[in-house]
C-alpha cells in the first residue's frame, strides 16, 4: 500500500511561486479529488510531490522515501502517473501502449515476461479494451484513447494512481466509465489523487477533496465537509447551490 | 499491424546477397564461380585483387555507412518523436562535413590520409557534445532541434565561406567530392578506422533502445513510467553522433537513407522505435549497397556520386511516404 505525503512543499518558477507550502497525504482506499481553478498550481503540486519537478522548499515522500531522490523506475513501480498531455508519437497497437506500463519492470513492447503479459491482459480487461488490443491507436476515438492511457497506468499495478484531468474533453458516458475504473481500482486496494474540473463528478466519486487556490491548499477534507456554497464562492468565484453531494453552479460572481 | 518476425532475417539475407552482387558487377563483369573462388582466397591474382581490394571493401563501406545512418535516424526519430528527424537535423552531418572541408582547405590532408576522416569525426563529436550539453539543460525537444538547426546553419555558412575562398580549383573539386558523398576507392584500412565508431555508436543506441519505446507516450508520461529522460537524451544523441561521425568519415555526407529506411521499416515492427533500430540499419545499408552498384554500372562519363544517387532515390521516396502518412495524435 503506497502513501504519498507532501510537507510544506513549495515550487517556484524563477521568482514566481507556483505552489506554496502545501501539506497533504494520500493513501490506500482513498479517492482524493484535487480541485481548483486554472493556474491554482494543481499540476505543479502533483509533479513536485512525485519528484518530477524540483521543489523549492519542503519535502515530498512516497512510502517514507524522498520523492526527489527515488530512482525513476522505483517511483514508477509505486505510483502510476497520468499527465494532462498525453500525446502518442506513433500509431502503435493498443496492446503495445499498455505494455509500456510495465517499463519500470524491465519490459518493453514485444518483450513481455509472463508476469508482465498477465498484468497487461488484466489492465485490458479492466478497461474493456480486449477487443481493441490489436487496433492502432490512431484509429481510436477520444474516449477509447482515454481508456488506453488508463490501462497503461493500471498495467504498472502500482499502489497509487495520480491522474491530471483524466476526463477532460470526454463525453458524459466516457467520463463515468473512467471514474468507474478509478473506483474499481480503489476498491481493489489502490489509492488515487485525481485533478478534476467537473465538480459534480468529483463530488459524486471522491472520498475526499483537496481545494487549491492561488498556489495554496485552502481546504482538505471529506466531500460533505468541504463542499459548501461559501467555498465555491471563495475558490472559484461562482454562485452555487450545494445539497449534500449534489452541486449546481448558477453563475459567476 | 503485428511485428513481422521474418523482417530482420530477410534483410540480413538480402544484404548478404547485395554485397555478393556488388562483387560480381562492375566495369568488368565477373562470373559467379570466379568471384566465389576469389572470395575464398583462390583463383587468379587479378580476380583476388578486384574482389578483395576493390569491390568487397567498397560494398562493405557502403553497407556500414548506410547502417550507421539508418540506426542513427531511427533512434533520433524515436527520441525526438518526429519521423523527419535524422543526423542532419541535429547538425551532426553538417558539422562533420565542415571539419572535413576545413582540413581540405588548409591542405592538412596532405600530411596523412587519416587527417580527413579524423576531422570528420571531430566535427561530428563537436556537434554531439553541443547537443548533449543542451540536452542536460533543457527539457524541450524543440529546443534541441533548434540547437541542431543553428549548428547546421553555421556549418553550412562556414562551408560556403571556405568554398568561396578556395585557393585553387583543385581544392574546390576535392571539397565538392567530399560533400557529395562517395565510397569509391575505399579500402579495408579506412573501413577499419570508421567501423569501431559505427559499432560503438550503434551499441549505445541498442543499449538505450527501450527508452525510445517509452518516449512514444511523450516526455512527461515517459518520465512517469520510469524513464530517466536526461540519460536517455545523452545516450541517444552521443550514440547517433558517434555512429554518424563514423559514416561521414567513411563516405562523406549522404542524406535521406536515415529518414527513408526507418519509414519503410516502421509498419513492420508495430511502429515501435526500439524494434525499428536493427531493421532500419540493415535496410539503409542494403539501400546504399544497391545504390552504389547502380553508380558503378551506369554508363556515365564521370562516375556518379553515391550521395547524389541516394538523394535522387531517397528524396522522392521520402516525399511519397510522407504524403501517404495518416494523421497521428500529436
Amino acid at each position: 500500500m503506497t502513501e504519498l505525503i507532501a510537507e510544506k512543499l513549495s515550487v517556484h518558477a524563477g521568482q514566481t511561486a507556483l505552489v506554496t507550502e502545501a501539506d497533504f497525504r494520500v493513501g490506500a482506499g482513498e479517492f482524493v479529488a484535487l480541485i481548483g481553478p486554472n493556474g491554482a498550481g494543481k499540476t505543479s503540486l502533483l509533479r513536485a510531490s512525485l519528484g518530477l519537478e524540483k521543489a523549492s522548499g519542503g519535502l515530498a515522500s512516497i512510502d517514507d522515501e524522498n520523492s526527489a531522490e527515488l530512482a525513476p523506475m522505483e517511483r514508477a513501480r509505486r505510483v502510476a502517473y497520468l499527465p494532462q498531455q498525453r500525446p502518442l508519437a506513433w500509431p502503435n497497437t493498443v496492446r503495445d501502449v499498455v505494455a509500456l506500463g510495465r517499463y519500470a519492470y524491465g519490459a518493453a513492447p514485444g518483450r513481455l515476461g509472463a508476469q508482465d503479459a498477465d498484468a497487461v491482459e488484466r489492465a485490458l480487461t479492466k478497461t474493456g479494451l480486449e477487443k481493441l488490443a490489436y487496433r492502432q491507436t490512431d484509429t481510436l476515438s477520444g474516449g477509447e484513447l482515454a481508456r488506453v492511457h488508463f490501462a497503461r497506468a493500471l498495467a504498472s499495478e502500482a499502489g497509487l494512481l495520480v491522474a491530471d484531468e483524466p476526463v477532460a474533453a470526454l463525453d458524459p458516458r466516457h467520463q463515468f466509465r473512467i471514474m468507474d475504473i478509478i473506483q474499481q481500482y480503489i476498491a481493489a486496494g489502490g489509492g488515487a489523487l485525481v485533478v478534476l474540473h467537473d465538480l459534480s463528478l468529483a463530488a459524486r466519486y471522491a472520498s475526499r477533496m483537496i481545494w487549491m487556490k492561488d498556489t495554496r491548499i485552502v481546504a482538505d477534507g471529506p466531500v460533505e465537509d468541504t463542499l459548501t456554497a461559501n467555498r465555491m464562492a471563495e475558490v472559484f468565484s461562482v454562485r452555487a447551490k450545494v445539497e449534500g453531494r449534489a452541486i449546481e453552479i448558477e453563475g459567476a460572481i | 499491424m503485428t511485428p513481422n518476425r521474418a523482417l530482420t532475417p530477410a534483410l540480413v539475407f538480402a544484404s548478404l546477397l547485395a554485397v555478393f552482387a556488388a562483387c560480381l558487377l562492375g566495369s568488368t563483369q565477373m562470373p559467379i564461380d570466379r568471384v566465389l573462388i576469389a572470395l575464398f582466397g583462390g583463383g587468379e591474382m587479378g580476380d583476388r585483387i578486384v574482389v578483395w581490394q576493390i569491390r568487397l571493401p567498397r560494398a562493405l563501406a557502403a553497407f556500414a555507412t548506410g547502417a550507421a545512418l539508418g540506426i542513427s535516424g531511427a533512434a533520433l526519430q524515436g527520441l525526438l518523436r518526429n519521423p523527419l528527424a535524422e543526423p542532419g537535423v541535429l547538425g551532426v552531418s553538417a558539422s562533420a562535413s565542415l571539419f572535413a572541408t576545413f582540413s581540405l582547405y588548409y591542405g592538412l590532408v596532405a600530411l596523412s590520409p587519416w587527417v580527413l576522416p579524423i576531422a570528420a569525426m571531430l566535427g561530428a563529436l563537436a556537434a554531439t557534445t553541443l547537443i548533449a550539453l543542451a540536452a542536460i539543460k533543457t527539457r524541450s525537444v524543440v529546443t534541441l532541434i533548434l540547437v541542431g538547426v543553428g549548428i547546421s546553419a553555421f556549418a553550412g555558412a562556414a562551408m560556403s565561406l571556405l568554398m568561396n575562398l578556395a585557393p585553387t580549383p583543385f581544392t574546390l573539386s576535392d571539397m565538392i567530392n567530399w560533400m557529395l558523398g562517395s565510397v569509391a576507392n575505399r579500402s579495408f584500412r579506412e573501413l577499419g578506422f570508421a567501423a569501431p565508431f559505427i559499432l560503438a555508436g550503434g551499441a549505445m543506441l541498442l543499449a538505450s533502445r527501450r527508452g525510445l519505446s517509452a518516449l512514444t507516450l511523450g516526455e512527461e508520461a515517459a518520465s512517469g513510467i520510469g524513464l530517466n529522460l536526461r540519460n536517455q537524451r545523452i545516450l541517444t544523441v552521443l550514440g547517433a553522433g558517434i555512429a554518424t561521425g563514423g559514416s561521414v568519415a567513411l563516405a562523406g555526407a549522404i542524406g535521406f537513407v536515415g529518414i527513408v529506411a526507418p519509414h519503410i521499416v516502421r509498419p513492420f515492427v508495430g511502429h515501435d522505435p526500439a524494434r525499428s533500430l536493427i531493421p532500419s540499419a540493415l535496410l539503409a545499408g542494403l539501400i546504399l549497397v544497391l545504390a552504389d552498384i547502380g553508380v558503378r554500372i551506369l554508363p556515365t562519363v564521370n562516375e556518379l556520386k553515391l550521395g547524389v544517387v541516394a538523394a535522387l532515390i531517397g528524396a522522392p521516396a521520402f516525399i511519397w511516404i510522407a504524403m501517404g502518412r495518416r494523421a497521428i495524435h500529436d
